[in-house]
């Protein structure tokens, strides 16, 4: 029999139950439904996590003091090794994978201009942060190593900084602020960043010479991290290794024994948030797909029923010619039709979930071709796989016994 | 048509071609649970090209369950049956199907047609199942099986818009849109009042005339009278099978209906 006229025959079966065949389809939609809003969040989820860590620089390796793990034991970070500038020009004559390197310091102060108050982050770095970073002043300049050197006062101010010292329309490059009680001439206005991997607000910075946080605002000699940039992406685990052969020769850590510093690649970072929203994405889209499972259960037991009800339809059309695999395909083409219009309405109806989450919401959602065609195929899948057994025993069915059936 | 070549006795079927129907040992047995019914018992039989039969018999005689072997319908528990020079036994079940589709028509007594289908796509049926048509052929070959009924005006009706004697036209237009050689009928009349029987027996005798083989299962006596020839099955065994040298011609018994229900 001609596809056409086993489909017309399909619909015009699905029609004569019309809330029957709704019921069967919403099992389908919904599936289909929750698997494509699933997947849009995770993988929203997921691009936004890749953004911010993205936002942390190019490339970046990260030396934290501490973190080893004597025994079971974990030690705080920043309670053993100190990182010095000499560490820092250490590496910098012998990591040849290294382009940029900065020790970095960071105090939580007070910040006044006219009246204004602030508390925020102070961050002392190298002027080379900034490139490491990826971070480039939209007004105003960045300092230089003169600056560093000289340990001058000026600082880079972060939107969220900018917006609450000055309000709006006030050009503060050019002004003073007061850091401590200090004063700062404000020299540049960084571009924004926005919210960080852990939601924390990157905007809301000061960025200054390393040598004058250290000396004027914390009154101390050692870095509290090492923020680095590896010449190249596949450049990351030589050079982490490298730093971690001069430091240990310069703390005298043996190769077997467990540093007392820690190295973190923005590799290693993206890799474990990455594992993260990846588990996530799973788990909400299998939750999603025995949904669309149940749905394919609900498809095979109203096929069951009507195999049942039409018997000496199918009698009929066996005595008048109909091969086995004639009923065969009928059925299977009205699970399919069921399962496919499920799927449909499911993708538009996931579609309408994932940007009312995105829009209303305020998720961050990712609504991607491939997931819409997993969800599809997936349903359509599911019609043949229930749609089969019902089938089969449609057309395994003996003409007399199915057109003597009452 | 005085002269139709309504076959009856005295013309032997086995001085033509090859029998259409033969039919050697043939035994159908039915287990229901411990008890066992046989339902045919060792029935030979052989119907000539162009015959038309009449099977009667008592229910559970076995006569149904005869029709629906010869129908490729049921298989039988033993016995052979050759239909038009092929062993049936032997075919597969599409092979069936095969049969079914271009050998055979069927009219039962519960017309047996889909609902809510149109009378020309009930007609259809059998052409949608082969692959050789093209659907416009299909389309005017329905169209021509419902006009040979009488029922080219109600093309467009569904069964339960019809009556029952046209339904059953339905059907016998159903039977013979594949060219059959053969057309079996169970009880086609069983359903129907007198008038609409005689008409549908004429519809068989014309088919007949065409050279379509017709078996026709009725217990009705003056039903049968419109064969030329009777089988009667008792207890699984053919007990008389008799030649009927002057069958009745429906149009002439229409004829004569005509005058006796305009009085009435």
């Amino acid at each position: 029999m001609r596809m056409s006229a086993l489909l017309i025959i399909a619909l015009r079966s699905l029609a004569r139950n019309k809330l029957r065949s709704f019921l069967t389809m919403l099992g389908i939609i919904i599936g289909v439904g929750a698997v494509i809003a699933m997947l849009s969040v995770g993988q929203g989820a997921k691009a936004m996590v890749q953004t911010s860590i993205a936002s942390l620089g190019t490339n970046v390796i990260t030396v934290f003091p501490g973190g080893g793990s004597p025994g079971s034991v974990r030690t705080e970070a920043g309670t053993t090794s100190r990182l010095t500038e000499d560490d820092v020009e250490a590496i910098r004559r012998e990591a040849e994978g290294i382009r940029y390197l900065t020790p970095t310091a960071r105090v939580s102060a007070q910040v006044k201009f006219a009246g204004q108050n602030w508390r925020t982050s102070v961050y002392g770095a190298y002027p080379e942060y900034l490139q490491i970073r990826n971070w480039n002043p939209v007004e105003g300049v960045s300092y230089g190593m003169s600056d560093e050197r000289g340990a001058s006062k000026v600082a880079l101010l972060g939107q969220t900084v900018v917006k609450n010292l000055f309000g709006e329309g006030v050009n503060a490059v050019g002004q003073t602020i007061r850091i401590k009680n200090l004063p700062f001439r404000v020299i540049g206005i960084l571009e924004s960043k926005g919210q960080g991997s852990f939601g924390q607000d990157q905007d809301d910075i000061i960025i200054a010479p390393y040598s004058t946080v250290q000396k004027k605002l914390i009154g101390a000699t050692y870095a509290q991290n090492l923020t680095a940039s590896a010449v190249s992406e596949d450049a990351i685990p030589e050079a982490s290794a490298q730093i971690d052969e001069i430091l240990r020769r310069r703390f005298h850590i043996g190769p077997s024994d467990t540093p007392d510093y820690t190295i973190r690649t923005q590799t290693e970072i993206a890799q474990a948030a990455g594992s993260v929203s990846q588990t996530m994405t799973v788990l909400l889209s299998s939750i999603a797909g025995i949904s669309l499972l149940v749905g394919g259960i609900g498809i095979m037991n109203i096929m069951l029923v009507s195999v049942t009800e039409r018997t000496r339809e199918i009698g009929i059309r066996l005595a008048v010619g109909a091969k086995g695999r004639d009923i065969l395909l009928q059925f299977l083409v009205e699970a399919v039709t069921i399962s496919f219009f499920g799927g449909l309405i499911g993708v538009a109806l996931g579609a309408g979930a994932s940007t009312f989450l995105s829009s209303v919401q305020g998720w961050a959602v990712k609504l991607s071709l491939s997931s819409i065609l997993i969800a599809f195929i997936f349903s359509a899948a599911t019609g043949i796989f229930f749609g089969w057994y019902p089938a089969r025993k449609a057309a395994r069915l003996n003409p007399i016994d199915a057109l003597r059936y009452e | 048509m005085t002269d139709a070549p309504i076959r009856a006795a005295g013309s032997s079927p086995g001085a033509q071609s090859a029998p259409i129907v033969s039919v050697r040992n043939l035994t159908k047995t039915y287990k229901m649970g411990e008890v066992t019914v046989e339902a045919l018992r060792k029935v030979d039989l052989d119907i000539a090209r162009g015959e038309f039969v009449a099977i009667s018999g008592a229910s559970g005689s076995g006569k149904s369950t005869f029709m629906n072997i010869l129908g490729c319908l049921d298989a039988p528990t033993g016995g052979k049956y050759v239909l038009d020079g092929r062993e049936v036994e032997s075919l597969s079940r599409d092979e069936l199907s095969l049969m079914r589709n271009r050998k055979l028509g069927f009219v039962f007594q519960s017309f047996n047609l889909l609902s809510r289908t149109t009378a020309l796509e009930n007609v259809e049926l059998p052409l949608l199942y082969r692959k050789d048509t093209r659907p416009a052929d299909n389309h005017e070959k329905a169209l021509a099986a419902l006009r040979a009924v009488g029922l080219g005006e109600r093309v467009h009706h569904h069964p339960n818009q019809l009556s029952g004697g046209q339904q059953q036209r339905v059907a016998i237009a159903r039977s013979m849109v594949n060219d059959p050689v053969l057309i079996l009928a169970d009880e086609p009349t069983g359903n129907l009042d007198t008038r609409s029987s005689i008409e549908i027996i004429g519809l068989f005798q014309g088919l007949n005339v065409k050279g379509i083989t017709i078996v026709l299962v009725t217990h009705e006596p003056d039903i049968a009278s419109y064969a030329g020839r009777l089988i009667v099955f008792r207890d699984g065994n053919v007990v008389r099978d008799e030649r009927n040298p002057s069958p009745l011609r429906a149009s002439d018994e229409l004829a004569k209906l005509n005058p006796a229900e305009k009085i009435a």
